[in-house]
């Protein structure tokens, strides 16, 4: 286990102790229903997680990186970015898979607002993320919503990078 | 979900025809040792939000984060997605539950949205060993606007689009 995936887990861990203690210090019987309430969730929650989590490296496999750092190409401008928006919804995986796309496509010329907007697509709208971690977790309606109401922002961010230009 | 698993059972074919029983079996053990890492943070988001739906007062939550908290909430939200830890098994249950306790749409997008663009988590973890530290604050502070601004279209739109029902 690496040193961010600890810190990670004694935040996560700490925080679900400082909320148990406040809950705790409401009475017994309020610490009680909220752990009954969260291990409901969490049971709920175990078989739609485990389809996602051990399917989503079957959807990975078939489609490959490449094809989606083709669609990021080294193509500049507006068609550049919307290519790259569509990749970043289409992109499977996990925060690697993104991330290293990301960085090969860098590498191999695409435009940095491309890859803005890239990154920023598929941080806010990929599919397999809304699908698998979003939607049993969340309200269908909301995280439809919430998909919806982000489609404006990989552009926008796209538009700052180019009015900025790179550091 | 039946959609979803239709699809894994497609791709997962796939795989077999192209690789073989071994392929299958490859992806399903890396996969399976993921899910065994994941299942306990996920047990820890589903308490996170099951507290916070038991602790924080339903009056205050609506009056700082609900259809009327105006920017403020906006704000709130975007600072609390910034700085909660974990990852989508930490955010996704805590924002459900703000959804419960009286925050708008507006408010739980400005968090979701937050948590994903400028989160420390993934930032720190993947974002800065992969990409670079220059490329990521450069991503980051351009990204800085978009959980208010999405936020606000999403209370702007919501409004219209249920304008008399009231906001869950």
């Amino acid at each position: 286990m690496n040193i961010s995936a600890l810190i990670i887990d004694i935040t996560l861990w700490g925080s679900v102790a400082v909320l148990g203690f406040m809950a705790w210090r409401r009475g017994r019987v309020v610490l009680v229903s909220s752990l009954r309430e969260g291990s409901m969730d969490f049971i709920n929650i175990v078989p739609r997680i485990a389809l996602g989590v051990i399917g989503s490296g079957y959807i990975a496999a078939v489609i490959p990186p490449e094809v989606i750092t083709g669609w990021l190409g080294p193509d500049s401008g507006w068609f550049g970015v919307l290519t790259a928006v569509i990749a970043g919804a289409a992109t499977p995986g996990g925060p690697v898979v993104g991330f290293s796309i990301g960085a090969v496509a860098l590498k191999v010329g695409g435009g940095p607002p491309q890859v803005i907007a890239y990154v920023v697509a598929w941080a806010l709208f990929a599919f397999q993320r809304l699908i698998l971690w979003e939607i049993p977790f969340m309200p269908a309606k909301f995280v439809w919503f919430r998909a919806a109401v982000s489609l404006p922002f990989p552009f926008l961010a796209a538009a700052i990078a180019m009015v900025i230009g790179k550091p | 979900m039946i959609m979803i698993g239709a699809l894994v059972a497609v791709c997962a074919t796939l795989v077999w025809r192209r690789d073989g029983m071994s392929g299958v079996l490859e992806i399903l053990t890396s996969d399976l040792t993921l899910f065994g890492g994941i299942l306990p943070r996920v047990l820890a988001g589903c308490l996170l939000g099951a507290f916070i739906t038991e602790i924080l007062p339903h009056e205050k939550v609506s009056r700082s984060l609900g259809p009327s908290s105006g920017l403020k909430g906006l704000l709130i939200g975007t600072a609390f997605g910034a700085i909660l830890p974990g990852g989508p098994f930490t955010a996704y249950p805590v924002a459900a539950a703000l959804l419960t306790v009286g925050a708008d749409f507006g408010a739980t997008i400005a968090m979701v949205v937050s948590w994903t663009l400028i989160g420390y988590g993934r930032a720190v973890a993947w974002e800065l060993p992969i990409l670079g530290t220059d490329f990521t604050l450069w991503r980051i502070v351009i990204s800085l606007p978009i959980p208010v601004l999405a936020g606000a279209l999403g209370r702007f739109v919501y409004v219209r689009m249920y304008s008399k029902g009231e906001p869950s």
